[in-house]
């Protein structure tokens, strides 16, 4: 059944060794347009890429977190969402329950981090939990824990970790190029057969320098991709319910919203691509995720089943001699599941699910709430230090809890 | 000669080394799964006493619906710890009683309104989720340590090390495992 992991891994080492070329023969032609030695080039190539390799596997989790400015929950939090996670993390076996962080942010969106499944986490935005029901909801979390269960995460780190260092040493290179460092004395020395081919090197080395940058970011976006089909596919098999995932996609992707905290190297974590607007059409090659309708299409496509089988006959229905998302190998012993029917649980009204998301975000930032006698209700900043409060409407003086 | 029947004989202990240590390992990995379906069955039964103390004062003409649903609980309780198809049916039975339960739910808008009572809703919707998704994981990996168990040559291995095949945890209504139907519109 997990044999799809194994050949997903394959094809995705076949791309980050791709990129780990691009980091060496740039690193190569740094080393001979810089520093006049090609082995000093790859030798700071190295060096860049194991310190930022280093930091992303030990403090990309926290970084990012902080970065998104993500809050961490527990059950008593948010009863529905800490149940979610935890039904999905039985789902897919993981073997620790990932920690839960919600995101303050009215755009709906969602994404998991953590470089293996014992550190992983889980983060959703405010949006997410008023927009989605509980179906919905668990479809979007399963997709996340499927990125986990794959160890996506790990390798969009790794090849986020490998674009940036591209990036860095190309950088430094146009630079030092640019200020006329190139013009040294050791090429004058040279005789005359030499110094043509050392002007080749030299235009190919500018090229590629130029080049390298863009190649590595297609590179990134090209294992992105496979990796949001792969995971919906997931998604699909362990909630058993291909539509929830399908309508949250589509409840997500008609919010006008833009999320605040993301930018482009962070882009690929989201369920949906958050930086990109409404209406507008990315070009194939640069999109971080495959289009949301063509993702909601292939999963409502599944003909009443569930299980990875169906989500790739669905996929290539879609594209039609456009390629698949699991090697036949994988599906050899994958039996038909039938799609379970929607949850019958009660459903909270909108309203409802709205007052409680935004109830639940006053609390995770420290502000205590209070009713008056009147039924006036006073939400009290962290910074409001007195211990009573005058009810503007009653006028009554009400003593603050704990004050 | 001496040397190539050596070579052969380590070769084939690493080999029968290599197959134990993997058929102990998705073993394991089926009993660590069937825990998992015991955690959420306890608390499930952990969860109905508490559900039906709340239901009471709001269906006071639902006594046998409510009592139904204690004695299937109590029933299941009892059988815990028994073998899997014992458990499997006491089970069964209980989740036909709460799905009676909350269907009678429908007819209380008080009930349904009590906060108490959602939050016990949520918890019990979600154990029953877990149940089946715990169920679902937990026959996956009986189905895969079943196959190393009967494909050769992991089966000689199997034999020689008394491995007994795991028994599926199946809750499923009847009408789950009917032909799913199609629809021509």
């Amino acid at each position: 059944m997990w044999e799809q992991i194994r050949a997903n891994r394959i094809k995705s080492t076949g791309l980050v060794i791709g990129m780990a070329c691009l980091l060496f023969i740039i690193g190569y032609f740094v080393g001979i347009l810089v520093l006049g030695s090609p082995l000093a080039g790859l030798i700071i190539a190295l060096i860049i890429w194991i310190i930022m390799t280093l930091v992303a596997y030990y403090q990309g989790n926290s970084i990012f977190l902080s970065i998104s400015k993500a809050k961490k929950i527990s059950h008593k939090d948010h009863p529905q969402l800490f149940n979610i996670v935890e039904e999905m993390k039985i789902a897919s076996g993981l073997p620790v329950m990932p920690e839960i962080y919600i995101i303050d942010d009215p755009a709906p969106n969602a994404f998991a981090t953590g470089r293996d499944p014992q550190h992983a986490a889980v983060a959703v935005t405010s949006g997410l939990l008023q927009r989605l029901n509980r179906d919905e909801l668990q479809g979007v979390i399963a997709h996340e824990m499927s990125h986990i269960k794959n160890r996506d995460v790990l390798l969009m780190m790794m090849s986020g970790v490998m674009m940036g260092s591209i990036i860095i040493l190309a950088d430094i290179a146009l630079w030092y190029l640019i200020l006329g460092g190139g013009r040294s004395g050791r090429r004058s020395s040279s005789s005359g057969g030499g110094g043509q081919a050392q002007l080749i090197i030299l235009v190919v080395g500018i090229v590629f320098i130029i080049l390298a940058p863009i190649l590595a970011q297609l590179l990134y976006f090209a294992i992105s991709r496979k990796r949001e089909y792969m995971a919906d596919a997931s998604a699909a098999l362990f909630t058993r319910y291909p539509e929830g995932l399908a309508s949250a996609l589509e409840k997500i992707s008609s919010s006008p919203a833009k999320l605040a905290s993301a930018n482009r190297t962070t882009a690929p974590m989201y369920i949906i691509n958050p930086l990109k607007r409404k209406g507008k059409k990315a070009s194939d090659l640069t999109s971080t995720h495959p289009p949301i309708s063509e993702r909601i299409r292939i999963l409502r496509s599944m003909g009443g089943g569930s299980s990875l089988l169906d989500y790739e006959s669905a996929f290539e229905q879609a594209h039609k001699g456009g390629g698949r998302i699991m090697p036949a190998s994988a599906l050899a012993g994958v039996s038909p599941l039938t799609a379970r029917e929607p949850g019958a649980a009660v459903e909270p009204s909108k309203i409802d699910r709205a007052r409680e998301t935004s109830d639940l975000m006053w609390k995770l930032n420290q502000y205590s709430s209070l009713t008056c006698a009147c039924g006036t209700k006073f939400k009290i900043p962290p910074k409001f230090k007195a211990a009573t409060i005058k009810c503007p409407h009653c006028g009554v003086i009400n003593h603050i809890p704990g004050r | 000669m001496v040397y190539i029947i050596i070579g052969v004989v380590v070769v084939l202990i690493g080999l029968f080394v290599l197959a134990y240590n993997g058929l102990v390992r998705l073993r394991n990995q089926m009993k660590n799964s069937w825990s998992q379906i015991d955690v959420q069955l306890k608390r499930r039964h952990d969860l109905i006493p508490n559900l039906v103390e709340t239901a009471k004062g709001y269906m006071t003409h639902e006594r046998e619906t409510l009592e139904s649903v204690t004695n299937a609980r109590n029933l299941a309780h009892q059988t815990s710890g028994g073998g899997v198809a014992e458990q499997a049916k006491s089970e069964q039975a209980l989740s036909g009683a709460l799905s009676r339960f909350f269907a009678v739910v429908e007819r209380y808008p008080d009930l349904k309104a009590n906060q108490n009572f959602l939050a016990l809703q949520e918890e019990l919707t979600s154990t029953e989720n877990k149940i089946s998704f715990a169920r679902q994981y937990y026959n996956d990996t009986v189905l895969n340590y079943n196959n190393k168990t009967q494909a050769i040559p992991t089966n000689i291995v199997a034999s020689i090390g008394k491995f007994k095949s795991g028994e599926f945890f199946e809750l499923e209504a009847p009408a789950e495992r009917e032909v799913p139907k199609v629809s021509f519109s």
